[in-house]
């Protein structure tokens, strides 16, 4: 049964869209199936981090409009066969998708993948709504500051609420916690907040953190979703998340500080 | 078959002013108004064999929600067709299956008699009102909250919620509002009645909201932004003395709201 993934946030540049690169990559490594749509229509990004912006010839506006056919729209990603890109259309807004139109393309894609992301757009309207009305799983990506973090709780609300299955009382959404750009130094310093606050004021399941990290920046500049670079710690941190969604037991890591040769010999934990 | 009802006391509280004059002291008791939900038994025909065989089949839906429930008869429609019901056989049949009946609504002025016999008082129907009692309303009326401290039914209209109350949530109670998990900051929950939190209160409560200035505030971690009673305020940069993370409770005294321990 093919599961809908949101990836969403509320507030924007929270890292939604690298998160939603590495988690449809991670997935498809694993050997599932997996299509990742860019529901940011107008302001479209997903085809630049996931390399395969020169490639684009129908856009997900073509094919809810019936301009071309879900085959002619998806991308095969380069690096993985198990992964499809839809890409949003840059010349167009967000009044372009429609719930019929979004759930007709859904229905069509769970015939045929097992994973399908859903990356939000930034804010609460049309687009954000479209994203996650029909999905199943939800991942919160929040940074670890309060505006993000209260963004976050409003947008729990509003897939607790304004959800199809909300709306057609089912089993509610599943929602996890990924607490993205951590910096253990700064949390130390005072000027973060830390996994605990965020988690006592969210009290939301926590997949991963994923620290703040200079391969992220990279990653996106190069067009290769982060979690390909296997020696950095963000790649690393969201292959720990993919193990997690799929019910491994991995432990939580990049939540302390980083610490010399010393303090690795001379200090507990 | 079975309806809802809601009984109005107000009269005792009426009677209560008056008759408490002399004794100024310290009062040991006083009458208060309230409502409650009950189920009502319409009868549509008298046979009681029927009634008794239906009965019981409505039960076996739902056993638990049925045990030693109070009850009220609705006569009504079998005397407007002047079919005749034996009083003690629909008691006894009422009883034997766990029903606790407390009252009669729609009954000849005879009916009405033979139930208080039976310790059941008299409710006025639709039409008709109760002509046949004491010429005190007192005597049937002030039976029923003695009668009436079914758990399940005392707590009329609370609204309970289990998952927490997200940042943009507005949940409005038209009784007392219980809340299981937190409330977050910039959610906003009412109630005409009182509110109970058992999470984290970070978000605005208001109890009381059409003027209860009875109602009151309880919480087990007081964060607000703003609590306020039957339109009393305080906002959250008023209640840096109180401190988190215990229970308290809040109410209101001479316009004022008190924050006190639990």
């Amino acid at each position: 049964m093919a599961r809908i993934i949101v990836v969403t946030s509320g507030k924007g540049g929270v890292g939604k869209t690298t998160t939603s690169a590495a988690i449809a990559m991670g997935l498809a490594k694993r050997g599932h199936k997996t299509a990742v749509i860019d529901f940011d229509v107008g302001l479209r990004n997903l085809d630049l981090i996931m390399g395969c912006e020169r490639r684009v010839v129908y856009d997900f506006v073509n094919v809810i409009n019936g301009e071309a056919g879900l085959n002619q729209a998806l991308i095969r990603d380069k690096n993985c066969d198990q992964l499809y890109i839809l890409p949003a259309s840059q010349t167009r807004d967000k009044d372009a998708l429609s719930q019929e139109g979004v759930g007709r393309i859904l229905d069509e894609l769970k015939k045929d993948f097992k994973y399908i992301v859903c990356d939000s757009p930034a804010g609460i309207e049309k687009g954000a709504h479209l994203a996650m009305y029909f999905a199943d799983d939800a991942f919160i990506v929040t940074n670890p500051e309060v505006s993000s973090v209260r963004d976050s709780d409003r947008m729990l609300g509003i897939l607790s609420s304004k959800s199809r299955r909300a709306e057609q009382n089912e089993e509610p959404i599943k929602e996890y916690l990924l607490l993205s750009r951590y910096s253990p130094d700064r949390v130390k310093l005072g000027e973060m907040l830390s996994v605990n606050d965020v988690q006592e004021i969210l009290s939301l399941h926590l997949l991963g953190v994923i620290p703040e990290s200079k391969s992220v920046l990279n990653a996106s500049n190069s067009g290769i979703p982060v979690i390909l670079d296997e020696k950095s710690d963000a790649g690393q941190a969201y292959a720990d998340i993919i193990a997690r969604y799929l019910g491994e037991d991995r432990p939580h890591r990049f939540i302390d500080e980083k610490k010399g040769l010393f303090g690795k010999l001379f200090r507990s934990r | 078959m079975l309806e809802s009802v809601q009984f109005l006391t107000n009269q005792i509280q009426r009677m209560s002013t008056d008759s408490q004059q002399n004794t100024h002291h310290s009062p040991v008791l006083e009458f208060k108004s309230s409502t409650f939900s009950v189920p009502v038994l319409v009868l549509a025909n008298n046979d009681l064999i029927a009634i008794e065989q239906q009965l019981q089949e409505k039960i076996h839906q739902a056993p638990e929600f049925f045990k030693n429930s109070p009850l009220v008869f609705d006569l009504q429609e079998l005397n407007n067709l002047n079919l005749d019901t034996n009083i003690n056989k629909l008691v006894n049949i009422i009883r034997k299956l766990d029903l606790l009946p407390i009252g009669i609504r729609g009954g000849s002025a005879q009916q009405n008699q033979q139930a208080l016999k039976l310790g059941i008082p008299s409710h006025s129907g639709h039409i008709n009102h109760n002509p046949a009692t004491s010429p005190e309303k007192q005597k049937p009326q002030t039976p029923e909250p003695e009668i009436a401290p079914e758990p399940q039914f005392v707590t009329v209209n609370s609204t309970l919620i289990t998952h927490p109350v997200r940042s943009g949530q507005r949940i409005y109670a038209s009784g007392d509002l219980i809340i299981l998990a937190q409330v977050s900051a910039g959610a906003e929950i009412l109630a005409e009645g009182n509110i109970h939190v058992y999470g984290s209160l970070r978000g605005r409560a208001l109890a009381g909201v059409q003027g209860d200035t009875e109602a009151r505030i309880f919480c087990s971690d007081l964060q607000a932004e703003l609590i306020s009673i039957a339109g009393n305020y305080k906002i959250s940069e008023d209640l840096n003395g109180a401190a988190p993370n215990q229970p308290v409770q809040i109410y209101l005294q001479d316009h004022t709201l008190i924050i006190k321990d639990i």
